[in-house]
């Protein structure tokens, strides 16, 4: 793996150097870690700085008066601004954390709904969204009888943009999309899209669980009313994530959970609750998980998003070229734009087979429907093989996956 | 047969090819070929074992005392794990199959194939063959005149 791709300023192995599961043997064989799509590796400045809280800085935010927690409500507030700035998002109190993408959905799902939906009304979302980004939606709708409108996807695996032109009307209350398909790669046009639903006041949720490992994301440039992410696939600790929500409607929508940290003052009578961000995060949060989304958020900007995104988009031309010319291979998702997540699947095997035979020889991709059950259905497909790529990956690594392959074909055949 | 001793012969075959994964899943491949097809009728949506990421298909059925079974699978190596569950149990009786704690799975060197991971279908396999065995069990003592 020393070899470096040729047009990139990366310097990918002392970068990979920073992720020390990296150096993992999997049966034996070099690990060739291609799942960052389901969770990323974390790089050891990350793992410092979980460490680092727990030896040196551990004590409850927001509450004492002492010493520690002073320290620690600095350091986790200061999180908050790290992903704030990430996100160029207006102020800090727009920033909540959640324990990943899909609390935080379900949160606006909930709380949003509470507020704003009744029978009749109408909720969009698309064919290509995570099961995380449709139950919800689906639950609030059978709750409020609401119905669930769907944007349907071409043969590509992109949007039908006239569609969601069509589907957008007086009764449409929130439009709910994926920015990057987690199972095609496909990067959505959400900027349009949020205009054409603000276009009619309607307001946009982003789930942008696989966009922020890969593009750069400005809320405000978006003008989107929440984007949600998590942790954990930006290189950061799992059980923590971010909803990022335009400031009007967190402060008219209801609280989520209610508890601790949410109060002004409570009573048996009455209870008043606090301003932003806290009504919205109930309980002792995941400090650790806070400290190390900032640390993983310091370490992608350092190595520069823009750089990331031009690496990975040559590895995604090398590798969807090396695929192709595997026979019987065919890649589902070929949208003009996409994210370096390359979905696929063989002709007459099935994809379990494949994963586990990959698996042997210390390469990790993921198989299955991921979490795309209907988008599966559109494809007339049980599951794909899914290679998902990241900066620490190599072209060295797409052709052991290669060669992979075509090792389990023959074995299989 | 004895079960445990169908086990024992499995984990004396698969111990030939020694630390060599490819021939122990060559072996496993053959297998999944080489497994008796399920008759079409029992190919169902109801004869299909949930929690698994390749279709799995399974019929039972009483044969005097003893419990057969066949079985069907998308995925060839599922195909193959469900071809040795089969030779292990198939035509023993309901407690014996109950009671079979499938220990040569661990024994051959598939270990992963037991984790509780989502996408493998071992676990579920061995919960509806037992599950099955008990409900023929249990149809067989109450209604010995429907079978």
């Amino acid at each position: 793996m020393e070899t470096i791709a040729k047009n990139s300023i990366l310097n990918i192995p002392k970068l990979r150097k920073d992720f020390p599961l990296l150096s993992k043997k999997v049966n034996g064989k070099p690990l060739v870690y291609l799942d960052s799509g389901a969770t990323s590796q974390k790089p050891k400045q990350v793992i410092d700085a979980i460490s680092n809280y727990y030896q040196t800085q551990n004590a409850n935010i927001h509450r004492g008066v002492h010493q520690l927690s002073q320290e620690i409500t600095i350091a986790y507030e200061n999180a908050r601004t790290t992903v704030q700035n990430h996100l160029n998002a207006a102020v800090s109190q727009e920033i909540i954390f959640t324990s990943g993408t899909t609390e935080s959905i379900n949160l606006v799902a909930s709380s949003f709904g509470k507020k704003y939906i009744k029978a009749g009304d109408e909720i969009i979302i698309s064919e290509m969204e995570h099961h995380s980004n449709i139950l919800p939606w689906q639950v609030l709708c059978e709750e409020k009888e609401a119905v669930l409108k769907v944007i349907p996807i071409n043969e590509n695996g992109e949007l039908h943009m006239d569609e969601y032109r069509k589907l957008l009307c007086d009764k449409t209350k929130i439009v709910a999309v994926t920015h990057v398909s987690n199972t095609l790669g496909t990067i959505n046009p959400v900027k349009e899209m949020i205009a054409l639903a603000h276009e009619k006041d309607i307001p946009v949720l982003i789930d942008g669980a696989q966009a922020v490992p890969h593009v750069r994301v400005d809320v405000q440039a978006l003008d989107a009313d929440f984007y949600c992410f998590s942790g954990h696939k930006l290189f950061g600790p799992t059980g923590v994530g971010i909803l990022y929500g335009k400031e009007k409607w967190l402060n008219e929508m209801p609280p989520y959970q209610v508890g601790g940290g949410t109060i002004k003052t409570v009573t048996f009578k009455k209870t008043t609750y606090a301003d932003l961000p806290l009504k919205f995060e109930a309980g002792t949060p995941h400090i650790a998980g806070g400290i190390g989304l900032a640390a993983a958020i310091e370490y992608v900007n350092e190595i520069g998003l823009e750089n990331i995104g031009g690496y990975e988009h040559e590895l995604l031309e090398y590798a969807t070229l090396k695929l192709l010319a595997i026979e019987g291979l065919r890649i589902i998702g070929t949208a003009k734009e996409k994210a370096s997540v390359i979905s696929f699947v063989i002709e007459g095997i099935h994809p379990l087979d494949i994963g586990t035979l990959l698996d042997k020889q210390g390469i990790a991709v993921r198989t299955g429907h991921h979490c795309t059950q209907p988008l599966m259905e559109h494809f007339g497909l049980p599951g794909t093989i899914r290679a998902s790529l990241v900066f620490h990956n190599t072209k060295e690594e797409i052709d052991v996956l290669v060669n992979g392959i075509q090792k389990a074909i023959k074995m299989l055949q | 047969m004895r079960i445990a001793e169908i086990e024992n012969e499995i984990v004396e075959e698969f111990e030939l090819f020694g630390d060599d994964w490819e021939g122990k899943y060559e072996h496993l491949i053959d297998l999944g070929k080489n497994l008796p097809l399920i008759d079409a009728r029992y190919k169902t949506d109801d004869k299909l074992i949930k929690g698994c990421q390749s279709k799995v298909w399974l019929h039972s059925e009483l044969n005097d005392e003893n419990i057969v079974f066949t079985a069907d699978s998308d995925a060839i190596i599922t195909k193959g794990i469900a071809a040795l569950m089969i030779r292990v149990i198939s035509g023993h009786t309901a407690d014996e199959i109950i009671n079979s704690p499938f220990e040569f799975i661990n024994r051959i060197g598939l270990i992963e194939h037991l984790s509780p991971n989502r996408g493998n279908g071992l676990v579920s396999m061995i919960k509806q063959m037992k599950l099955d065995a008990v409900v023929l069990k249990v149809q067989k003592l109450n209604f010995p005149t429907l079978n």
